[in-house]
């Protein structure tokens, strides 16, 4: 069957299962939006405020739902507004098909009108670019796009057309195959034989070596990382953590694949982890990692991480392993697979001294509590708890908000949290909550931020108005960029160079210039009642909540330091 | 047992099999440029299976360096396998094409004589200029240059090395290492 090239790019959104697309219209796009026009009954289409905001919110659908995102934008400012948005899904392993268009192929390479090579700026930060000259190739790049982005370890790809290859007049052979079909077939079919690729079964014998290691450990450890979410395989982590009666300590990523208030889990690792964590980790023997990258987040110091433990790395990706933390023993494959079979060779254990070691470690931690009189991120985020749904979806900025959000909330299923960790991008939050909002109209989704963070790109006010949203955002307004100024506090002598935020706007009378509601609180109470019309007025809602310029992050464990070399606790 | 690294740094021989496809020589070079390390060489050309480039890169580097750097390459979705060769297991090659002066008939000759002792080859003559081909290994291009300094060189082109494994062992070989890396790139 002949159809136009722009209306097999769409057939094969629609094969993608694709139902829902952010994107920005420009210039050489046009043919695609126009072709779209044509679909809009079949493809929603989210027109955000500016091009990064529609990579954050393809993102957060991507990875509130599992499926891969998709995101459309113009060539040259278009696309290159993209590349923090890209950047940010490489880092967190996010399955997005970003689509662009490029100038004609006469205009290439000569600084045309909105021209750049974005295939070329894409490719440290995709895991693979494609520049589509022919119209014919349209079908078998556009699947090999979907299968390389959701299958190994998922990520970004970007997909640039030209802009004629997009023309109305090209026409070219295609046939609609679903993708459970085109991915044992042409091009993506290629792609697996080339590299003689199997489906990833992980090596038994690695495996069994893991199953004598775990019987000879007194003291041993989970770590939780973002393959677990990615994976989805959070119920074959919780059989596995429950068999080997093991304290699990979760890093930002893992959030999610581990429920946050288990009775076997400590908390979150690393610079801001628990105590229990990362006391852990320096006290147990086995250490188990299971999708998690040690990064220098987590393994502050790679030379004295675990030093009295085997480190045992799960991963699907052979390229971790080794690379940040050396480990004694490794294997490879997808996690839910590998501790299937893990699950089915180990028979239950039992460490209760171990866990009661690290275990209460937490226990003091809660009991200590916090000054009530002043008004704590602390209290802001027990009233969410409170209040919200069990399942409410929580997307973060970057920063102190993170750090608070992700310590005090449980989060209990992949894609509950939506946090941007590997590239720490500020303004991350409202786009991706927007697209999970998209993905889940029916649950309550909050999105926490800095007065910083969300100054960055707070213009998605303006999609949450016009499409409905529901979406609350909560800004710890502290008047500070919180995170830098507790490093310049702690380390830099208290220069508070360049991070006082003493200027507008007022963020309520913001929210209401957009046409959503708003509302500034300053104490538990107040707060209660915001939650309470935030969560029954059906429109966003900004609640801005005053807090103290120097409320302060704790645990923290500087960067490079050992895991246990709190400077503050 | 966790692994050991040699960190006296030396050159290291990396070799590629890619599939030909636009931008690849630029996906695995900015691995290098990344983390600030330059190529002594890179010499690219067809395997002998269609579609298929090989790539040879040296590089100074300690061991670690270099195993970071092909688990990055051994990552790439183009990338179909990289080894990295050792001057003991691999037989290391290059051709070079060396511009003498030769204005008179004295040193036309002397040129010709130290070729013929290196086993090289005189591709081109003119009047006042001979062009010399050679083939072996870096030590023995750098010999042969160094005797033909005095006669005053005018260019020279190299093709950077290019190296095999000796013995039956071959780049195509399924390891469990390739193996590792192919569940990452998985598209099944």
């Amino acid at each position: 069957m002949k159809i136009r090239a722009t209306q097999a790019i769409m057939e094969c959104l629609l094969e993608q299962e694709v139902d829902t697309v952010f994107g920005y219209p420009g210039g050489t796009i046009l043919n695609l939006y126009d072709e779209l026009y044509n679909y809009r009954d079949k493809i929603t289409h989210v027109l955000t405020a500016h091009e990064q905001g529609a990579s954050h919110a393809a993102d957060g659908y991507a990875r509130s739902t599992g499926k891969v995102g998709v995101c459309f934008a113009t060539s040259g400012p278009g696309a290159t507004n993209l590349t923090t948005g890209i950047a940010t899904a490489y880092m967190d392993s996010s399955p997005v098909v970003f689509i662009t268009c490029n100038v004609t192929e006469p205009l290439l390479g000569r600084d045309s009108f909105q021209e750049v090579d974005i295939t070329g700026i894409a490719m440290p930060i995709t895991k693979a670019t494609y520049l589509v000259r022919d119209a014919q190739s349209i079908p078998s790049i556009m699947r090999q796009a979907f299968a390389v982005a959701a299958t190994g370890r998922p990520g970004p790809v970007l997909i640039d057309f030209l802009k004629n290859v997009t023309a109305p007049t090209e026409m070219i052979d295609y046939e609609f195959i679903p993708w459970y079909e085109n991915r044992t077939w042409g091009s993506v079919r290629e792609l697996s034989e080339s590299h003689g690729l199997k489906a990833p079964e992980p090596d038994h014998g690695d495996i069994d070596k893991l199953v004598e290691m775990i019987a000879q450990s007194e003291r041993p450890l989970l770590i939780c990382g973002g393959g677990v979410v990615r994976g989805r395989a959070h119920k074959e982590f919780r059989t596995f953590a429950e068999k080997l009666d093991s304290p699990v300590a979760i890093t930002l990523m893992g959030g999610g694949g581990f429920p946050g208030g288990h009775p076997l889990t400590t908390g979150m690792i690393g610079m801001h982890g628990s105590r229990a964590s990362n006391v852990a980790v320096d006290r147990c023997d086995l250490l188990i990692a299971v999708g998690c990258r040690f990064s220098d987040r987590v393994a502050l110091n790679p030379n004295t991480f675990a030093s009295q433990a085997k480190i045992v790395h799960i991963d699907i990706d052979r390229a971790e392993i080794d690379k940040n933390v050396l480990t004694d023993h490794h294997i490879v494959g997808n996690a839910r697979r590998v501790l299937e079979l893990l699950n089915e060779r180990i028979g239950q254990y039992s460490h209760p001294e171990w866990k009661e070691q690290i275990l209460s470690l937490r226990r003091e931690r809660e009991e200590v509590g916090e000054d009530d009189s002043a008004f704590s991120p602390k209290q802001v985020l027990e009233t969410i708890r409170r209040m919200a749904p069990k399942d409410t979806i929580v997307a973060t900025d970057v920063g102190q908000n993170q750090m608070w959000t992700i310590q005090y909330f449980h989060f209990d299923y992949p894609g509950q949290l939506l946090t941007s960790g590997g590239f720490g991008t500020m303004g991350f939050g409202l786009g991706a909550a927007i697209g999970a909002k998209m993905a889940h109209p029916d649950k309550v989704v909050i999105h926490t931020t800095g007065d910083g963070c969300f100054r960055m790109n707070c213009h998605e006010l303006s999609t949450v108005e016009h499409y409905h949203l529901p979406i609350i955002t909560v800004v710890f307004n502290n008047g500070t960029l919180g995170m830098v100024r507790q490093w310049q506090n702690l380390i830099y002598d208290q220069r508070y160079s360049e991070t006082t935020l003493d200027r507008g706007p007022d963020f309520v009378k913001l929210a209401e210039a957009y046409g959503l509601k708003g509302c500034r609180v300053t104490n538990v109470r107040e707060m209660e009642a915001a939650m309470a019309e935030a969560l029954s007025c059906g429109c966003g809602y900004v609640i801005d909540c005053m807090l103290d310029i120097d409320e302060m992050v704790r645990p923290m464990v500087p960067g490079g330091g050992n895991i246990t070399d709190f400077l503050l606790s | 047992m966790k692994r050991e690294f040699d960190n006296e740094k030396k050159l290291y021989t990396l070799s590629l099999l890619v599939k030909d496809i636009p931008g690849v020589m630029s996906q695995v070079s900015r691995l290098f440029s990344r983390k600030g390390y330059n190529i002594e060489s890179i010499a690219t050309g067809a395997s002998n299976e269609p579609g298929v480039t090989r790539i040879t890169i040296v590089i100074k580097g300690d061991e670690l360096m270099i195993d970071q750097i092909a688990a990055q390459c051994r990552k790439l979705l183009p990338v179909l396998a990289v080894k990295v060769l050792d001057a003991d297991s691999s037989l290391q090659r290059e051709v070079a094409l060396i511009k003498v002066q030769a204005d008179d008939m004295m040193s036309r000759g002397e040129i010709i004589q130290i070729a013929e002792l290196f086993r090289a080859n005189i591709i081109d003559v003119s009047r006042d200029a001979l062009t010399v081909a050679t083939f072996g290994t870096e030590e023995k291009v750098e010999a042969l240059m160094n005797l033909l300094q005095e006669f005053g060189i005018l260019e020279v082109v190299r093709t950077g090395t290019i190296a095999i494994e000796r013995g039956r062992s071959t780049i195509y070989d399924q390891t469990k290492l390739k193996e590792e890396y192919n569940y990452g790139k998985n598209v099944l």
